[in-house]
Parts: structure tokens; C-alpha cells; sequence
């Protein structure tokens, strides 16, 4: 489905991606790994189009993505920092999201799942970062599309949010979505990622299942293996 | 585009700050209204506030904005919207909000103290106008300065800086250059220095219909020859608007570049 | 003896004849009826159109208009009337279309050695020269109103001329649309007040070479250039208002080579300088308003021993402006409503002297063009930091005592 070929980015002299290719398979959760200042955001970035890469190309569907926009259409994007304009209430934020994408929504579901409901008319500068976040994920996932990009989906959120964010992500994985994912929380990853893409120096260091990083590396544990990967790299 | 458009002035027709510069206005219009009770006196004082200020405003509230959106850019950025089209509304979203305050602001107390049954309705309509060219034009430039400045700081600084450059420092190198060159004709160069600045060409025209171009002497009748005619005012208008065109084109060509 | 001089004088008087002048009177014309009237007659003439010019007077008569007659010159190039005589007076006509030259001074009356005359109440319409008056002495010229279409200096006359004269009153009078409303030049212990000229194409009032005179309550609105006095000594200027004089090269009243005069109490609105100063000596000035003039007072050439006491300075985009050297001029309690200081001690006395020199007004006397910058948000700065320490603004210029509140204020 998604297709990235010898893909580099430069930021002034500093090389975030250096070549990478990578290929996602429609279908199942993919976890997109890696130290501080691996590529991550960037690769995200690059696949949303917000960064432009030196080099390379991305397609998604056969198609390239560079420079075009409407192909965001079918794609929904969890950012990892939720501020929004203060002076919007809740429902208007929604309202306006809502107005810019062509898509028959569903929020009321989810408002109703993540206990907004008495939030709809408060203006999002009173909003407490948590509730925040929530809003957050109304707007990414009350539009079907194929491809839904989770960045840090789970900072803030207090465990019952946390239960209904995992179950939303199985579901919509149940449905045939696309979905990847960023985190730093392992439990998150092994719980819930079909594959491991680790981002290491601005290349794929690693794709695979849970199991196949635990075999290669030997380790029982999740976060054992990451640990494992980066400093076989240093060493 | 109109949807950005419309919910950016949403946004700000509601911040704390767009009232503070409504009721600024309010407030200077009524106290100068109050204090001669003149409509004519009050828009020269009023010209010397506008010149000043809405740049200085603009300028303020167009990297302000831009910082503080950001991650709501962000958002913006991931659907499917023209990147284009999302700052061209926030563009405009700013410069009209600020021209909504500006023209209300002042509009309120002159038109109650009887606007329209005065002869300063043209001089006051002028300067109106002026006060959003200034608007449109600053927050054009100063969403050039972010969009080039990762660094909220650093962007702040840059824009306080231009806006200081074009009000302040832009006249104190002409003065001196004409102190300087004071024995060439100086007044070609007087006339293109006073078009490439557009606060300078802003007071010039607002000086040239209050009739101070008396003082000005021989170099006054030549601008007053100038921008009296139909060419100078259309050339006035004209640069002013390239004023805003030239920084607007210059934001498409750093968006085509921009990695959020 | 003396006695006797009177009676005769007054039975001589009381024999005067009258000299009826009417279409259907028996004299038609008026040069018929001077022609007929003895020194002491009257010559009264009726409402009427008189198509005449070339009117020559010699003996001391009376011209009376009843009704405002009208004597129209038809634009000849000769003068209604002129004049060469003692005790005559000319009063009630209407005169009209007087007759353009590039090499004759044409006017309706043109008096010359003459003594003792009176010309009043007569209506001057779209006139060359209105009056001149020349070599002559006690005359009155009183209430008359002048009215011309000047539109170049070139192919236009003064309302009232005057050369050579002494002891003059002009008074009264409204002057507009000539070339000077009042030109004077030679004439000595005249008096000039409550004349109003407006609307001419170059100075208000014009003199030279004219001592010992004095000029009041007149009003001087939207001329050309202003009023100018040149090379004069011993004038007394009082209570005048020079308002609206707004152009390239205008001001309210331009001072040339005068010393010794006195200028109190006028009243300066809106004029692009309100008075041009230039190589003046010994003049006081006291009790002037000087009220929205881009320049307030200006000086052009060096002046000494002034004096500027209890003086409106309010509203000027300059108060003060020089480019020659200033020197033993004195300033000293004027209000200035650019005046910033204090009074702790209440005596009404700023307790912070004031420079009215401000640093942008120094730098436009050095290089003019940069007045384009004015209003500007760097020229305030400047004028500022100019203002809490000054480095080129001369500092024996400076008012000590300045007045905390307006002398007099005019509403």
C-alpha cells in the first residue's frame, strides 16, 4: 500500500533520512520505532506531506504523494501535540474539521465514548491537556479512511480512555485499516503491533513482528530487544 | 480557502486581544473627539497614531498568530487542504480581523460626532483606507519573517526588528543621505526612498490631503505635482498593493519549500 | 480780524452751489458738471450708467453719487478720474471695468498732489488700479470696497497705490481679488486699520520704505504671499489678523530690514509661516497668538535685539526656525503649548526652561529636503532625545519663564 524508495531528508547539514526504504502492507498495525532524533517524525511528516524530502519518492496505492493533497482525503493524522485555537469551542472545532474533509463523519460515537459530551460548548484554551488529547482523537477517527497515522496517541489520557483508544485501534485494524503508530510505551507496541519498524540513523534498521525482534535479539522482553537493537548498533 | 478564512476570523473576532485593539481605537477616537471636539484636528492626530501603530500591530499579530497556531497548522496540514490555502486564510483572517477593529474602533466615535456631515469625510475615509493597507501589508510581512523562523523567539525578534527598520531606521538613513547629497537634486531620490517604504509612503499621501505639502517647499510641489495627478495616486495604490502581492508571493514560494 | 476770516469763510461755504448730473437733468455728463462747478461747489450726481473717463479735476469740489451711480470705463486705458487739486472728496459712486496697460497706471480715481481730500463709500468693480494716490498728504480713503479678477501679477493692479504721501488714514476699506490689496511705498505718518483684504493674488498689504506708521485691526485672509513690510522704521503693528495665507512660498506677514517696530497683540492662524523674519532689529513682540502655522516665526537673515514676551505659541508644527545667527534676542515668558515642564512653585512660571528650537526644525534650516520627513516616527525620537540633552539646538535660544497657561486665549 504505501511505498517509500531511497527516501533522504537534510535539514540545513543535518541528515535525518539517509536513504530509507519501506514498504507497509495494507492491513494491521505497524509501530514505528526508534532512539530520539531517529527519523520518525520525520518519515511521518514526509508521508503527510508537511516535510518535503530532498529525495526520493513515497507512493500510496501505486500513487506519489509529493506535492499533491487530496490524497490526504483518505488518510486521518493523530498529531502528537494537540493545541488548538483557544477562542473555538469543542464543538466548533469539530464542526470545522468536519466542513474541511468531503467525508460523512461519525463523532458522536466517539464523543460519547471518550466523555465529551459536557465539554461541546467550553473553549479549547480551558481545556485540560487530557481532554485535549481526547478531542484530539474525536477528530482523527470520526472520518473512515484507509490510513490512520497515530503520533504519541496515548500521552495524557487517563486508563479508561486508554482501553477505549486500544479497542478503537483493534477495531478499526478488524476493518482492514492501515494503521501506524508511534510510541514510547511498549506495552502499547507489543500489545496491540502486528510489525516493528525500527528507524535507526535515518534508515530501517529492522521490520518484523514482536516475536522475530525478540528471536533475533534473544530478549523475552520488549523493551529488552529495542535496547539490544541500538547498542549492537553503537557497539 | 473561505473555510479557513471563516474560522480563523472565528477565532480571532473572539481573542481577548482583538478587543483590547477595538477598544483601543474606541477609546483614542472618543478621547480625541472629546478633546477638540474637531473632526478635522482629530485626523491629524490620528494620522500620526495610524502610521505608527497598525504596523507595529500587524507586525505583532501576524507572528503572533502564526506561533501560536502552530500545532493547530499542523492539524490543518494533515487534511486534505491546499497548504496555500490554509495561510492565505489565516492571512486573511488576521488583516481583516484587524481592519474589522480599526475601521469599527475609529468608525464608531467619528460618525457619531458627525462623519458625514463633515468635510473631513474624504481626509478620515483616506486614512481608513491607509490604516488597512498598512494592516494587509504587515502581517503579509511578518508571516514571511515566521514562516522563514523556526524559532518563536528568534521570530519575534526579526519582526520587531523590520517593523523598527521600515518606521525608524529607513528615515534616519534618509535623513542622513539627504544630508549628506545636499548639494544634488535630491528630489527623484526623495520621491523613490518615500514609495519603497510603505509607512513613509502611507504619511506621505495623508500629509499631501491634509495640505501640509506647503511646508514642504519646492520638494512638497513636486510630490504634490506627483501625487495629485491621476498617475501618482494610481501609482501610490499600485505599490502599496504590490506592497502586499510581493510578500504574499514570496509566502507560496517558502510554502512550496516549508517542512512543518 | 479772526472773526471776520471765519464769517467769510463760512458765508463762502454756504454759497456753494449744487450740480444736479442726470440723464434728464440739463448737465448729462459728468465731466460737464466738473467742468461748470467752482472750487467749493458740489456736483451731485444721480443713479445712472455714465459712460466716461478722462474726468479731469483741478479745483477743491465735491463729487457726490446718489444711489451709486455707475461709471463705466468701458476697459479704456484712462482713469475716471483724475485729480490734482485741494479740499475735494469723492463719495457714492460705482465704478466699473477699468482698463488694462502694460505701460500706464490706470485707475478709477488717480490723485496726485493733492491735500486734504476725502474719497469714501464708493464700490470698485472689476478695477486695474483701484486708487493711487501719489506726492499728496492728509487724504482720507475710507469704506470703499475693491473688487478685481487678478490672475497674474503681470496684467494686474493694486486696490489702494500709494507713493509719496504723507498723513494718510486708510481705513475701512475691503480689498479682494487684486494684485496688493494696499501697496504703499515712500509714505510716512499714515495710519492703516480696520481695512480687510482678502483673496489677492500677492500680498495683502505691501509696503517700503514707509516710516512711522501704523497698522491695526486689519484683517489680512488668503492672499498670495501675505503681507509684506519691508525696509521700514518705526512701525506700530497692533491687533491685525493674518489667517489662511497656506502656499509653497506664503505667511502671514513677512519682515524685511524693519528696526524699531512694535508688533502686539496680532493674531496668526494657519499661515505656512506666520512671520518670516528677516534682518530685523529692535522689534518687541508681545501678546501675539500665533495658532496652527507650519512655522511660527521663521528667520531668514540675522536679527538682533528682539524681544518676545507673553506670546501664544500653540499648535505650530514649528515654532521657531532660524538658519542665520541669533543673536541678544530675548524670550521670556510666551506660552508655548509644546511645553512639557513643571510648576511646582505655582507662580504660574514653568519651572524648566523651554527650547523652541527643536532639533528637526535645526536640521530642516540646514538641508530643507528633509522636511519630507516630518510627522515622522524618527523625527519625534530625534526631537526627543534632542529635548533631554541637547547637542545642536543653541542654548542661549530658550525661553526661561515660560508661561504655564495661554496669554489671553482666543476662542
Amino acid at each position: 500500500m504505501i511505498k517509500i524508495k531511497n527516501l533522504h531528508k537534510k535539514f540545513g547539514k543535518l541528515t535525518v533520512l539517509d536513504g530509507l526504504d519501506l514498504e507497509i502492507d495494507k492491513g494491521g498495525i505497524f509501530a514505528i520505532l526508534g532512539p530520539n532524533g531517529s527519523g520518525k517524525t520525520t518519515l511521518i511528516k514526509a508521508l503527510l506531506g508537511m516535510v518535503i524530502p530532498s529525495k526520493g519518492d513515497i507512493s500510496i496505492d501505486g500513487n506519489s504523494v509529493l506535492k499533491k493533497w487530496n490524497y490526504r482525503n483518505e488518510l486521518n493524522y493523530l498529531p502528537q501535540i494537540a493545541n488548538f485555537p483557544a477562542n473555538l469551542s469543542v464543538i466548533e472545532l469539530i464542526k470545522m474539521v468536519k466542513n474541511l474533509r468531503p467525508k460523512t463523519p461519525n463523532e458522536k460515537e466517539l464523543i460519547d465514548l471518550f466523555g465529551l459530551n459536557e465539554f461541546l460548548n467550553k473553549k479549547l484554551g480551558n481545556l485540560s491537556g487530557g481532554t485535549k488529547q481526547k478531542v484530539n482523537l474525536v477528530l482523527t477517527f470520526m472520518f473512515d479512511s484507509d490510513l490512520i497515522i497515530l503520533d504519541e496517541p496515548t500521552t495524557g489520557l487517563d486508563p479508561i480512555a486508554l482501553i477505549h483508544l486500544k479497542n478503537l485501534i483493534k477495531k478499526e485494524k478488524k476493518s482492514g485499516k492501515t494503521i501506524l503508530l508511534t510510541t514510547h510505551i511498549m506495552s502499547v507496541v507489543e500489545e496491540l503491533a502486528d510489525e516493528i519498524v525500527f528507524l535507526l540513523d535515518g534508515k530501517i534498521y529492522f521490520k518484523g513482528s514482536v516475536e522475530k525482534l525478540k528471536k533475533q535479539t534473544s530478549q523475552t522482553n520488549l523493551e529488552h530487544a529495542i535496547a539490544n537493537l541500538i547498542t549492537k548498533q553503537n557497539a | 480557502m473561505l473555510k479557513i478564512l471563516k474560522y480563523s476570523i472565528f477565532d480571532l473576532l473572539r481573542s481577548r486581544w482583538s478587543y483590547v485593539y477595538f477598544t483601543f481605537y474606541l477609546l483614542l477616537g472618543f478621547v480625541l473627539l472629546f478633546l477638540n471636539n474637531d473632526v478635522n484636528k482629530a485626523v491629524i492626530t490620528l494620522m500620526n497614531i495610524i502610521i505608527v501603530l497598525t504596523p507595529l500591530i500587524g507586525t505583532i499579530f501576524g507572528v503572533m498568530y502564526y506561533y501560536n497556531s502552530k500545532e493547530f497548522t499542523e492539524l490543518l496540514l494533515a487534511q486534505p487542504i491546499k497548504r496555500s490555502q490554509i495561510f492565505m486564510g489565516q492571512y486573511l483572517g488576521i488583516s481583516l480581523s484587524l481592519t474589522l477593529s480599526l475601521v469599527l474602533g475609529l468608525g464608531i466615535p467619528f460618525v457619531m460626532y458627525g462623519l458625514f456631515k463633515s468635510t473631513a469625510i474624504f481626509d478620515f475615509s483616506l486614512l481608513i483606507l491607509i490604516g488597512s493597507f498598512l494592516n494587509f501589508i504587515f502581517v503579509a510581512l511578518a508571516y514571511n519573517i515566521a514562516l522563514s523562523t523556526e524559532n518563536k523567539i528568534k521570530g519575534f525578534g526579526y519582526a520587531i526588528l523590520m517593523w523598527l527598520f521600515l518606521a525608524v531606521i529607513y528615515d534616519g538613513i534618509f535623513m542622513i543621505s539627504l544630508i549628506i547629497f545636499n548639494e544634488y537634486p535630491l528630489d527623484k531620490f526623495s520621491l523613490f526612498a518615500t514609495m519603497l517604504n510603505p509607512i513613509d509612503l502611507s504619511r506621505i499621501l495623508i500629509l499631501l490631503k491634509l495640505d501640509i505639502s506647503a511646508l514642504l517647499g519646492y520638494t512638497g510641489a513636486i510630490f504634490k505635482d506627483f501625487f495629485g495627478a491621476n498617475i501618482g495616486a494610481f501609482t501610490s495604490i499600485l505599490i502599496l498593493m504590490l506592497w502586499v502581492v510581493l510578500p504574499l508571493r514570496r509566502i507560496k514560494y517558502k510554502l512550496k519549500r516549508k517542512d512543518f | 480780524m479772526r472773526c471776520l476770516i471765519l464769517f467769510l469763510f463760512f458765508t463762502i461755504t454756504l454759497q456753494a452751489n449744487t450740480i444736479k448730473v442726470c440723464a434728464s437733468c440739463d448737465v448729462k455728463t459728468i465731466k460737464e458738471a466738473v467742468l461748470l462747478a467752482k472750487k467749493g461747489d458740489t456736483v451731485l450726481v444721480k443713479k445712472g450708467l455714465y459712460k466716461e473717463t478722462k474726468i479731469y479735476i483741478s479745483k477743491g469740489i465735491h463729487l457726490v453719487g446718489e444711489n451709486y451711480p455707475v461709471i463705466d470705463a468701458e476697459f479704456k486705458t484712462d482713469s475716471v478720474f483724475a485729480v490734482k487739486a485741494n479740499d475735494f472728496s469723492i463719495s457714492g459712486f460705482k465704478f466699473k471695468n477699468i482698463g488694462m496697460s502694460y505701460i500706464k497706471e490706470i485707475a478709477a480715481v488717480f490723485v496726485s498732489h493733492s491735500k486734504n481730500f476725502t474719497i469714501k463709500d464708493n464700490i470698485l468693480e472689476n478695477v486695474f488700479y483701484g486708487f493711487i494716490i501719489q506726492s499728496s498728504k492728509f487724504g482720507l480713503i475710507q469704506n470703499n470696497k475693491v473688487t478685481g479678477n487678478s490672475e497674474k501679477e503681470s496684467t494686474s493692479g493694486n486696490g489702494v497705490h500709494v507713493w509719496k504721501c504723507k498723513k494718510l488714514r486708510i481705513e475701512q476699506n475691503k480689498i479682494f481679488g487684486m494684485r496688493d490689496a494696499i501697496y504703499l511705498e515712500f509714505v510716512n505718518e499714515s495710519s492703516i486699520s480696520n481695512n480687510i483684504s482678502a483673496d489677492n493674488i500677492r500680498y495683502g498689504l505691501h509696503f517700503m520704505f514707509s516710516n512711522h506708521n501704523e497698522y491695526n485691526n486689519n484683517e489680512f485672509r488668503n492672499n498670495g504671499a501675505g503681507v509684506a513690510v519691508m525696509f521700514s522704521k518705526f512701525i506700530k503693528m497692533h491687533h491685525n489678523t493674518f489667517h489662511f495665507n497656506w502656499g509653497t512660498a506664503s505667511y502671514g506677514l513677512l519682515l524685511k530690514e524693519i528696526y524699531d517696530a512694535e508688533i502686539h497683540d496680532n493674531y496668526f492662524e494657519q499661515n505656512t509661516v506666520g512671520i518670516n523674519i528677516d534682518g530685523c532689529n529692535r522689534i518687541t513682540y508681545k501678546s501675539n497668538h500665533f495658532i496652527r502655522n507650519g512655522w511660527a516665526l521663521k528667520f531668514t537673515g540675522g536679527c538682533y535685539t528682539n524681544t518676545f514676551e507673553y506670546n501664544n505659541f500653540m499648535h505650530n508644527a514649528f515654532d521657531l526656525s532660524y538658519n542665520s545667527r541669533l543673536n541678544d534676542n530675548k524670550f521670556e515668558a510666551n506660552y508655548w503649548s509644546e511645553y512639557t515642564g513643571y510648576d511646582i512653585d505655582k507662580n504660574g512660571l514653568g519651572d524648566v526652561p523651554h527650547r523652541p528650537v527643536k532639533l528637526f526644525s535645526y536640521i530642516v534650516g540646514k538641508t530643507p529636503e528633509t522636511m519630507i520627513l516630518l510627522r515622522s516616527l524618527f523625527v519625534d525620537i530625534i526631537n526627543f532625545s534632542e529635548k533631554v540633552s541637547p547637542v545642536f539646538t543653541p542654548d542661549k535660544l530658550i525661553d526661561k519663564t515660560p508661561l504655564m497657561r495661554p496669554v489671553n486665549p482666543v476662542e
